[in-house]
């Protein structure tokens, strides 16, 4: 057993039980005498429900019962809960119509539930739900936000009027439109960014199972993060005590965001197990997760930039439009706003902006946080713009970053948009990735693959995110309903083997690795010795769950702020033992010493001594080596960095082909080298599928046309090349691991690389900007426009 | 899905007999296409008749012709030596059918009765100008693809063998839809003993056609360089979200002179 602290790319622990078939997913959790539910779905887009019959859906066999959004409201159940609240231009709240678990006088989107039909089958559940007889009045539908923003366009909720959710801005528009009226030059932009639908592999699923004796209802369910769940659910929903409620969140297949928010069917099989006595199994088909799992992005922007004759950015103007869906989803309004304008900077030091954003209600299933969440959308804009500005200037697009990059002497940085970066050096990630990408050998590659009748074309990438979210009073003051620390129990066993109690979650990540990986560096306990528990608020302490890539920069650091603990008591333990004074007691692997002596107590002999208190200070000291700790960090971290992406494209069919793609990420302290590259890999996996394949599309009158695996393109192995990632890190400032966060880079700094690439490898074709997804059969069209026109 | 009888009949005589006598009843292949209908409740049979007890596998080189038992499984005929001898193009084809699971339970039988506007088998039988034998008679290709999904199957008709003649030269290229991985357009083409002929599927409106344009260009001279100017009209093409008809038309020129060009 080689070394296995900090920097050591340990094997992933849990992936034995993954790769054998030996996960426990919510699916796999089966109770005695459980039934199973079929949600009944709006098929329109926007309608009436003026009522729905289930007498013969009753009577069908082996149905045990049905539930509707009207008797849900008979029992005064509250609405899906909405985490964040955003204020007007004015100062007003913005709109937050309600959102009730199951329709209640009108649908609003395809997927919107109806209805609920609980059977002793599944199979007999679905041929139930054929029998209700669902009364509807079609109406006219807001596909889309330019349709939802027409004058007369329907309204999406009769009190919201214009379809507007909110109308928020940051900056100061005097001061930027000063800054504009005497610029040298403005360069403009409109660009999209396209709906993605998150797709993890697991569907999403829950179990709800209540305890007639004790009156405890257990939830087991798809969550990244079950104690949030537990509290809206049992605050604003169903209105339990807490304490009645247990939320469990087992191995989950990937969430992405999608499995951050509450969600109608948790609540429904939470409730409808107590209704009918017994346990209460409801599993998406996938059909149903496209159409009830939160979309992602879908932005409509325009962003101009003001700049000097030398090209130095002086003043950035940002207008968009974010679509909302049909409802409030739980963190949706913060999207488009604290987690997409605040990161306008970009690394730039441009000195004034200004954002404007219009949130859009449309008859469109609800979109919230998706992989990056506001900040790849942020990072397209910025990083298309730039490119933008070196096209409408000739000014190389490298020499143009560079000249506006925030030096790495300037941290931390105050930018004009909220947030103060704690650290970073864009010049050095950018240098080494152009080293890495071979950028000065690019030209022969293009002309190379033009020998073979091939477009090629090279697209950089220099971005920065903030994750880590965050700290609480910070983003309270911004709007959060929630607190936003993170918590961690660290319980040293009477033998000295270790149990960590994680308020994070981890759905793929590699926790129970990379969090096992902090205890065997800081108390020196072997990795077999160590268990990391998560997802189980029977178990845990109240934590805020993983999103926003920051189980570690926060999650871990309350790791090592409880670990602290451990090793102070553990030092007035040995202290005693070695009748020394506590000040010269020494610890370090997993050894007590007293300074300047050989004397020395293992930490299990110190955890022995904790558990069986014989000879003990118990007068001064608790029995017990078990220590919590919650840790509020005090800033955002800030990961960023250069990706560099290289495309050929077939001008016969517009193909494109990503033929090399690198990323020289700062993702500050790299606890495991090999999850922090399978992170960055499949992060820029999403990306370049964002940027070449996906696209949730509804047609005007609101059907969703991209509803299957059959026209939703996910990317596969083969739309991918190898990928060269490294990292070049500088440490987090505020955080005692100085790790800032990668489960995001990915996705964040690579869509904006492959157009830039693409726009680069059809330069003869005058194509200065391309939206997403960047299809074969947009780019043939190009072309073909292009060889018309001669 | 919704609740079916199930028979697996041990001689074709009977599987006609439960198919015939039930109008109901539908036939069974590899279920590649047919399972996911059901599960998504589009069809309500009464009876599924699954006909992987009658032996209709294999295949057969003899004659100038490749014969096909309709329950041979993608997977066998990409891997099929004496395929790969005689047509390789077929094998090339077959090889290219979705992916490895898919090409390890459907059959080409299933296949071609499914006439699926976009599967790739109907363009091999279309081009090769093949023979579609069934329980009760034989059918050329060119009479037995009637439109999207259509066949000149009657009811209860069941596929037993596909005979392909061994054309001179052939090739298969296929343009695939992104997310499904079907053909957006699928071009194949074929010298044949009576001449040339080119059949494109994943474009048509009425599913796989053969482009007379094209293979009046190719009757003197078999190449790449003869369809050059060929225009496809997009009138009769499909549009979707994956590719408008004019991107349509333009793939099939494309797409067919990259499937001459490997025919050499
Ligand atoms: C993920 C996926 C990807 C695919 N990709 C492709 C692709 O790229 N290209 C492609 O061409 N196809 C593709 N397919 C379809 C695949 O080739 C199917 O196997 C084929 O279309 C049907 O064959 P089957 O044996 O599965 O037939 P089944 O699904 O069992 O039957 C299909 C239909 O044919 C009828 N039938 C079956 N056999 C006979 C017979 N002998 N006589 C009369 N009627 C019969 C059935 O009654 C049914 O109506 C894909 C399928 C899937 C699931």
């Amino acid at each position: 057993m080689g070394f296995e602290g900090i920097g050591a790319s340990v094997r992933r622990k849990e992936d034995s039980r993954f790769l054998n078939g030996r996960g426990n997913y919510t699916d796999d959790i089966n109770r005695p005498g459980q039934l199973h539910a079929y949600v009944k779905r709006s098929d329109r887009p926007h309608a009436k429900l003026n009522g729905i019959d289930i007498l013969a859906a009753s009577k069908a066999p082996g149905v045990v019962a049905i539930f509707t959004g009207a008797d849900m409201a008979k029992e005064e159940i509250g609405g899906l809960p909405c985490g964040w609240q955003i204020h007007n231009k004015d100062g007003s709240p913005m709109a937050e119509p309600p959102h009730p678990v199951m329709a209640v006088g009108k649908v609003r989107h395809v997927g919107d539930p109806v209805a609920v039909v609980i059977a002793e089958t599944k199979q007999q559940a679905k041929d139930a739900a054929e029998l209700l007889e669902i009364d509807y009045t079609d109406l006219p539908a807001a596909a889309n936000m330019t349709a939802a923003l027409a004058a007369g366009a329907p309204t999406v909720h009769d009190d919201v009027a214009g379809n507007i959710c909110y109308d928020w801005q940051i900056g100061d528009k005097d001061v930027v439109d000063g800054v504009f009226a005497k610029a040298h030059k403005v360069v403009r932009l409109d660009l999209t960014n396209n709906r993605l639908i998150p797709n993890a592999m697991e569907p999403r699923a829950a179990v709800g199972d209540y305890d007639v004796n004790s009156g405890e209802y257990t939830l087991y369910t798809t969550s990244q993060n079950p104690h949030v769940i537990r509290l809206l659910m049992s605050a604003f929903v169903l209105h339990l005590p807490e304490n009645k409620v247990r939320v469990v969140a087992p191995d989950v297949g990937g969430g992405f965001g999608s499995k951050i928010y509450h969600y109608a069917e948790e609540a429904i099989v939470t409730w409808a197990s107590a209704k009918v006595r017994r346990p209460v199994k409801w599993t998406a088909e996938r059909t149903e997760s496209f159409m009830s799992d939160a979309h992602g992005r879908d932005h409509i922007s325009t962003a101009e930039m003001a700049i000097d004759a030398q090209g130095t950015f002086l003043g950035l103007r940002v207008s968009t439009q974010a679509n909302m869906g049909a409802y409030l989803s739980t963190f949706a309004p913060c999207v488009p706003t604290y987690l997409y304008a605040t990161l306008l900077a970009g690394t730039y030091k441009t000195p004034v902006i200004y954002c404007e954003v219009k949130a859009v209600f449309t008859n469109t299933v609800p979109v919230d946080a998706y992989r990056g969440a506001g900040r790849p959308e942020a990072t397209f804009l910025i990083e298309r713009l730039v490119d933008a500005v070196a096209y409408d200037t000739g000014i190389d697009r490298v020499e143009i970053r560079r000249r506006n990059f925030i030096p790495a002497d300037a941290f931390p940085y105050q930018t004009p948009v909220a947030l103060q970066y704690d650290s970073g050096d864009y010049q050095t990630t950018l240098r080494v990735a152009l080293q890495n990408a071979d950028w000065d050998g690019f030209e022969k590659r293009r002309a190379d693959a033009k020998s073979r009748g091939k477009l090629r074309g090279i697209g950089i990438s220099t971005y920065l995110e903030a994750c880590g979210i965050a700290p609480s009073a910070v983003v309270g003051s911004l709007g959060a309903r929630a607190g936003l620390y993170e918590v961690a129990n660290i319980r040293v066993h009477p033998t000295g083997s270790v149990t960590v109690f994680t308020g994070t979650h981890s759905h793929g990540q590699g926790h129970e690795t990379t969090l096992a990986q902090l205890v065997v560096e800081q108390l020196g306990v072997p990795m077999d010795q160590i268990e990391v528990v998560h997802g189980d608020t029977a178990k845990i302490p109240f934590g805020m769950g993983t999103y926003g890539s920051r189980s570690l920069a926060v999650g871990g650091s309350a790791m090592y702020r409880a670990m602290d603990k451990i090793i102070a008591k553990g030092k007035k333990i040995a202290a005693h033992l070695m009748e020394a004074a506590v000040e010269d007691i020494e610890f370090a692997n997993n050894t007590f010493k007293v300074a300047g002596t050989d004397k020395t107590k293992s930490l299990t002999e110190i955890s022995l001594a904790a558990y069986v208190p014989h000879n003990y200070p118990i007068e001064e000291l608790e029995p017990g080596l078990e220590e919590t700790a919650f840790y509020d960090p005090k800033n955002f971290t800030f990961p960023g960095g250069c990706h560099i992406a290289e495309v050929e494209i077939d001008p016969e069919t517009g193909v494109v082909h990503v033929a090399n793609f690198t990323a020289v990420d700062d993702v500050g302290r790299v606890v495991n080298p090999m999850i922090v590259e399978g992170q960055i890999q499949g992060g820029v996996a999403q990306g370049i599928g964002q940027a070449l394949l996906e696209a949730a599309i509804y047609d005007d009158n609101g059907q969703l046309l991209s509803g299957s695996m059959m026209d939703y393109t996910m990317p596969r192995a083969d739309n991918l090349p190898n990928f060269n990632v490294a990292t070049e890190n500088t440490m987090c400032t505020h955080n005692p691991l100085g790790s800032k966060g990668c489960g995001e880079v990915g996705a964040i700094g690579s869509p904006p690389a492959v157009i830039n690439a693409i726009c680069d490898a059809l330069k003869d074709y005058k194509v200065r900007h391309m939206n997403m997804p960047a299809t074969s059969g947009k780019i043939w069209t190009i072309i073909n426009a292009g060889i018309n026109a001669g | 899905m919704y609740d079916f009888a199930y028979q697996k009949p041990a001689s074709l005589a009977d599987a006609v007999k439960a198919l015939g006598a039930d109008g109901e009843a539908k036939a069974l292949a590899g279920g590649m296409t047919y399972i996911p209908v059901l599960k998504q409740r589009l069809a309500k049979p009464s009876t599924i008749v699954d006909l992987s007890g009658l032996g209709l596998t294999g295949i057969k080189v003899e004659g100038g012709k490749v014969t096909i038992g309709a329950m041979t499984k993608h997977c066998v005929v990409a891997a099929s030596a004496e395929v790969k001898a005689a047509i390789p193009a077929l094998a090339a084809l077959a090889g290219g059918i979705g992916d490895e699971a898919v090409r390890h339970r459907g059959t080409i039988g299933g296949s071609i009765a499914n006439n699926d506007p976009a599967a790739d088998y109907p363009s091999a039988a279309l081009a090769l100008g093949a023979t579609i034998v069934t329980d009760r008679r034989s059918i050329a290709a060119d009479d037995f693809f009637t439109g999207m999904f259509g066949t000149a199957l009657e009811q209860g008709e069941i596929i037993t063998a596909v005979e392909f003649p061994v054309p001179t030269k052939a090739a298969y290229e296929k343009f695939r839809n992104p997310a499904s991985r079907y053909a957006i357009v699928g071009v194949f083409v074929a010298q044949t003993s009576g001449g040339p002929r080119v059949a494109v599927t994943g474009a048509g409106q009425g599913g796989v056609f053969r482009h007379s344009a094209m293979e009046a260009a190719l009757a003197g001279n078999f190449s790449a360089a003869a369809i050059k100017g060929v225009k496809t009209s997009p009138d009769d093409l499909n549009g979707d979200i994956h590719a408008s008809s004019e991107y349509r038309a333009h793939l099939v020129g494309v797409i067919a002179g990259r499937a001459l060009a490997k025919a050499g």
